[in-house]
């Protein structure tokens, strides 16, 4: 940066130097990051499982009762890079997002009950057990086709995205924005659990679905079949990364950051705002429906407590603990938040909540650019001695305030 | 700058008295907040080409009369014709934007996040579609397009900064550069001097008489000696309405408008 600041417009400017925005990566990342990228996916989806079967002696194994409970915080994963693609990148802080991984998770339960066939306590073929305890005669119509596995797989994309289509269009076109659209998403939540909590609605209601036995023929309970899913989980992880990574680096992504910092300036550029803000829902809410998909046979049951409000503002916390709009952060805060659960309630089973605040506090006030803006800021503070690099914080990650509202008079 | 202004003799610029002629039309627009009438029955006609000034005491309904133009506030009543056939009043900030009108706002709205490069690069004239939009990589033809505007608004050293680093003055030119990417027909611009130095102000000045060679422009301005500087037809508002119209010494010699101004 030789010459700063030049002196004004005219003619006399000097011969445009195509910066460092111009050279386009060829790929997504750099070379380094591939690697990286190449090297976690490896050890995720080939170190991990061979660990698992190594024999119970051995120092290094990987207890095979853990395997679910990985591929759980797995799909939490996909469902924080969901969050994060929508909140972090386009400041549209969704805070329903458990709306669509519990309607994944639906889909996915319900495919598995209809493969339970007659193996249910009552022994009957053409019914769920808690229809039957509950005296009903035929399958509701909303349980159709989900016999049939490749049917569920394509509602739990359908019904998510469905949702987001009809949700997402009432509410961008008319500009509802800021935290107003948060807690509308949060009563879209709260509506489905109430909902479902319901019997006649025929989805199990409190109880939710549950007792599965098989996954497309295998058993659900199987080692090879939990390991196989953790596997699937992974792989489904690494690619939904890959396109929130398309989307952000196109000029599609750089659209989405600038309606965060300037919306009425996207739209009198003449972008529908309304479309972008829709398209980015729905590819969320789709990434949510698949991740709740994934969830369901790894943790045998789903019910409504999935679709609670606190559910999703718990994704919100895994999302600025890693790092707002960086995707390697949400991936990061949903599994090191959730190892941070599962061994705090079993140690301390009465303090996590409250560490939980704490953790979000400590995040607002502490680390505001979560744990991935830490560490460039870190690497920024040891570099700031041989370069005139100027602060990360002020080059990347998304602004403070990024969920309140620009208003332009 | 003074070669500039020679060009620009109002006797250059056709003079806007018909329809025909002009590239907007306001026609009895008028516009209430609550019924404080921010607009009342205002008439305008810019003819294509030219370079209007506009000026008036605050909440004289400039900033009401750019947003009428860019769809952002539906008037109560009366029209406004673009081109001579399309209404704006029926249409939405997309479509306005898409049809060729341009806005600079009265703050600076530049995306500060991205770089400069960045910024004109969603500026660019080409499909606002999602998936072309997704799709959409640069070609060679449309990053010189982007080095050229770059050049024109003095930025070409700070491509590769983020916008939020850029002085108030550079953001100003900045949002300038964003309208000469859309390649519009007609521009308006709200304030673009305000809060400059007075080198930064003329630099302005020179880069406005340069873009009204290819462009319709409207200047919203509170500063005289830039109006004066633009040597263009000027406006004043007044509650609402046109209180008078003429050359910057024709104005300014006016017994109302010098009423106006300096209160009763």
């Amino acid at each position: 940066m030789s010459q700063a600041i030049s002196d004004g417009p005219g003619p006399a400017a000097p011969v445009p130097r195509l910066g460092r925005a111009v050279r386009r990566p060829l790929g997504l990342f750099s070379v380094a990051g591939w690697i990286v990228f190449g090297v976690t996916l490896i050890v995720a989806a080939g170190v991990i499982p061979a660990l698992t079967l190594l024999p119970a002696e051995s120092p290094l194994q990987i207890a095979p009762y853990l395997v679910p409970l990985l591929g759980k915080y797995v799909c939490y994963a996909i469902l924080a890079l969901a969050l994060d693609l929508i909140w972090g990148y386009a400041g549209i802080l969704s805070l329903g997002q458990g709306a669509f991984f519990g309607l994944g998770g639906y889909c996915m339960g319900m495919y598995l009950m209809r493969q339970i066939g007659n193996r249910g306590v009552y022994g009957n073929a053409e019914l769920p057990d808690f229809m039957v305890f509950l005296n009903w005669k035929q399958l509701p119509w909303t349980w159709w086709g989900f016999d049939a596995f490749p049917f569920a797989l394509v509602m739990a994309l359908a019904v998510p995205g469905l949702l987001a289509l009809v949700f997402g269009w009432f509410a961008f076109r008319s500009r509802v924005t800021g935290v107003y659209f948060s807690i509308i998403t949060q009563a879209m939540t709260y509506a489905l659990m109430l909902a479902f909590f319901r019997n006649d609605m025929g989805f199990g209601g409190n109880n939710g679905l549950t007792d599965f036995k098989t996954l497309l023929g295998f058993e659900v309970q199987a080692p090879s079949t939990r390991l196989a899913l953790y596997i699937i989980s992974v792989l489904t992880l690494a690619m939904a990364f890959l396109l929130c990574r398309y989307v952000t680096v196109s000029k599609l992504g750089r659209v989405l950051l600038a309606l965060r910092d300037a919306e009425s300036r996207v739209r009198f550029l003449g972008y529908s705002v309304t479309n972008a803000k829709l398209f980015v829902f729905i590819l969320s809410a789709l990434l949510s429906g698949i991740a709740g998909a994934l969830y369901v046979p790894q943790v045998g049951i789903i019910n409504p407590s999935e679709f609670s409000p606190a559910n999703s503002i718990e994704v919100a916390i895994w999302v600025a603990v890693g790092g707002r709009g960086t995707l390697v952060g949400a991936v990061l805060g949903a599994i090191l938040v959730n190892l941070g659960k599962t061994w705090l309630t079993a140690a301390y089973p009465d303090v996590w909540l409250f560490l939980l605040g704490a953790l979000f506090i400590l995040v607002t006030l502490v680390i505001p650019y979560g744990l991935i803006g830490l560490a460039g800021r870190l690497r920024w503070r040891r570099g700031r001695a041989d370069t005139d690099a100027p602060d990360p914080d002020l080059i990347e990650g998304p602004a403070p305030g990024a969920v309140t509202e620009i208003n332009h008079g | 700058m003074a070669e500039h202004a020679g060009a620009l003799e109002p006797g250059h610029r056709p003079v806007a008295d018909k329809l025909s002629n002009s590239l907007l039309y306001l026609d009895n627009v008028t516009v209430s907040f609550d019924g404080f009438k921010a607009l009342n029955a205002l008439s305008l006609a810019i003819a294509d080409g030219e370079l209007r000034t506009v000026i008036g005491p605050n909440g004289a309904g400039k900033t009401t009369m750019m947003d009428v133009i860019t769809g952002k506030t539906r008037p109560d009543s009366g029209a406004a014709l673009f081109d001579g056939s399309v209404d704006l009043t029926r249409l939405d900030e997309e479509a306005i934007a898409t049809l060729g009108i341009g806005r600079k706002f009265q703050k600076p709205t530049v995306f500060e996040n991205l770089t400069v490069f960045e910024n004109l690069e969603l500026a660019l004239r080409y499909h606002r579609g999602i998936w072309r939009t997704l799709l959409h990589r640069l070609n060679g033809e449309q990053v010189d397009r982007i080095d050229a505007v770059l050049q024109r608004i003095g930025l070409a050293a700070r491509t590769a900064d983020r916008a939020g680093l850029l002085s108030h003055g550079q953001k100003q030119w900045l949002e300038i550069g964003m309208l000469l990417m859309q390649d519009q027909r007609l521009l308006l611009l709200d304030e673009p001097v305000a809060g400059m130095t007075d080198a930064e102000t003329a630099a302005t000045a020179a880069l406005i008489l340069d873009l009204a060679r290819d462009q319709t422009i409207i200047v919203v301005e509170h500063d005289m000696e830039f109006v004066r500087s633009l040597g263009a037809k000027v406006t004043v508002l007044h509650e609402g309405s046109v209180l008078a119209e003429g050359t910057i010494d024709h104005v300014q010699n006016h017994p109302r408008v010098i009423e106006v101004y300096l209160g009763r």
